[in-house]
């Protein structure tokens, strides 16, 4: 068995390694690239119409909407992934406590279904 | 089986392997574009080397020297090292790959695995979580309104069907009782009895639902077609890396392309079996060898894809991710756990009319309340639609 921290060691290292390799690659573009910059190329992409209204737009609030459904499933996954891993132990009294939570979850789920939070319009 | 190896073997384990996936990913390109080539009755790259197998090496050398465009809004810093972050989440992911036990070579006892972490599972869905990091700060640093949506449309999917993967693999988790890769590898290993037949029990066998449900999951993940909504070429230019240009830009195709071959080898192990193939206990190069062709296999599944099926709309999308797999996949969890637990314990006969009636109640309470109360927005007057 290795030790723990050695494997965790191993994957900073490597994105230690995978860095280096991006940025190696990127000062590599930088020697070899041309730069000429000029006002044309610094404006943003608007298929070659100047740009008049600001960059940033304003966007509809749904994406937060998704946000808030994501935080709250993904902590039910949370909950349920150590509740997998020890499924045997655990046993009956497990199972009822999940079905239970998962009955509580899909509550919730239907509520906000009906809210209309699921909808993209 | 174990192995205390040092460490510099380790990382050369891992270098080795990094450097494999960025040629796998070069390759991969060159794949795509014969595939579909043939898809669409052409031939594909040809000109470069034969059948254009150095098209991977020209579109590099290219790329690199290209001229780095930075636009003038832009944050810097931000769009500096967004790609990046992209790249290395994608790489890193392969960490937990396992693409064999213990082998001698050259004298030497070599682990085929980088590491042997037993949250392997998570590991990557925590990567490629972070991943869309990348993507959301590269769109934002843009200050482009195309980047921008295509951005927020990206780490709005990503996430939605983060849930789904995350939740379709419980199934596994429960009958391997490990998030340990190498021991879900193990347990597929297994001989299942089929009357004379003896094969292998993978777990595409006993979790079918959760396979189809996870590759669905999974080409959205990696923001492939159908679900490329975020670089949907018809409406936002191309999404989340418009502004990006020379090897910046094409960091956003390397993490992609990456991503793609990671969960390919992901799936395979957890569905397929992995190393797991005839031969495969003999010879460890067989072994590697079957892993290979089970992740082509994937790869070519979405390449297919592309080149079949047109582009979701948005809101079907993040219809389909909601409204019909997250329903299925608390269904899959509640139907594997109870076999499973039936399987161990055996039920005494008395209790199953118990068990199916607690089942019904629960089920009736549910489907009262989806057929009950109203949707309040639809009594609501009309609003003016943001577009």
């Amino acid at each position: 068995m290795q030790v723990f921290g050695e494997n965790w060691l191993v994957v900073g290292l490597m994105t230690i390694s995978a860095f280096a390799m991006g940025m190696t690659l990127l000062i590599l573009n930088w020697i070899v690239a041309p730069s000429k910059p000029s006002p044309v190329k610094g404006a943003p992409y608007e298929s070659g119409v100047p740009d008049v209204s600001p960059v940033r737009p304003r966007y509809t609030p749904r994406f937060y909407v998704v946000a808030m459904l994501f935080v709250i499933f993904d902590i039910e996954a949370i909950f349920i992934y150590p509740w997998a891993v020890n499924f045997d132990v655990l046993s009956r009294y497990g199972f009822l406590a999940m079905v239970i939570f998962i009955f509580l979850l899909l509550d919730g789920y239907i509520y906000a279904w009906k809210k209309g939070a699921l909808e993209w319009v | 089986m174990e192995n205390d190896q040092p460490l510099w073997l380790t990382f050369i384990v891992a270098f080795v392997l990094m450097n494999v996936l960025l040629v796998g990913m070069a390759y991969m390109t060159w794949f795509e574009r014969k595939v579909i080539g043939a898809f669409q009755d052409r031939l594909g790259p040809t000109r470069t080397g034969p059948a254009g197998l150095l098209q991977p090496i020209a579109d590099g050398i290219k790329l690199l020297g290209k001229e780095d465009l930075i636009p003038r809004a832009a944050d810097k810093v931000v769009f500096y090292f967004a790609p990046l972050i992209v790249f290395v989440t994608a790489i890193v992911g392969v960490a937990v790959i396992p693409f064999g036990g213990t082998v001698e070579i050259f004298g030497r006892d070599v682990n085929l695995f980088i590491t042997d972490i037993n949250v392997g599972a998570l590991f990557i869905f925590a990567f490629s979580g972070i991943g869309v990091y990348g993507i959301i700060l590269g769109a934002w640093s843009s200050a482009n309104r195309y980047s921008l949506l295509g951005g927020l449309r990206s780490a709005a999917q990503v996430v939605s069907y983060e849930i789904i993967l995350g939740l379709s693999l419980v199934g596994i988790f429960i009958l391997s009782g490990s998030l340990n890769l190498r021991d879900i590898l193990a347990r597929q290993q297994e001989p299942l009895e089929l009357g004379p037949l003896e094969i292998s029990n993978w777990f595409i066998l006993s979790q079918p639902l959760a396979f189809i449900i996870f590759l669905i999951a999974a080409v959205a993940e990696t923001n492939r077609a159908p679900f490329d909504l975020p670089e949907a070429e018809t409406e936002l230019v191309s999404g989340f890396h418009t502004e990006y240009s020379a090897f910046r830009f094409s960091f956003y195709f390397l993490g992609e392309y990456i991503s793609m071959i990671v969960v390919s080898l992901f799936a395979s192990t957890l569905f397929l079996g992995g190393t797991d193939g005839p031969g495969s206990d003999r010879y460890w190069g067989l072994g590697v060898l079957w892993l290979l062709a089970k992740t082509i296999l994937f790869l070519f599944f979405y390449v297919w894809l592309r080149a079949t099926l047109p582009r979701f709309r948005f809101d079907q999308l993040m219809g389909v991710a909601w409204k019909v797999l997250l329903p299925l996949v608390l269904v899959n969890i509640v139907i594997t756990s109870f076999i499973r637990l039936a399987a161990n314990e055996g039920i005494p006969t008395g209790w199953w009319w118990v068990i199916g009636a607690g089942g019904a109640v629960l089920l009736v309470i549910l489907v009262v309340q989806l057929f009950t109360s109203e949707r309040e927005s639809s009594a609501a007057p009309a609003t003016v639609r943001q577009p």
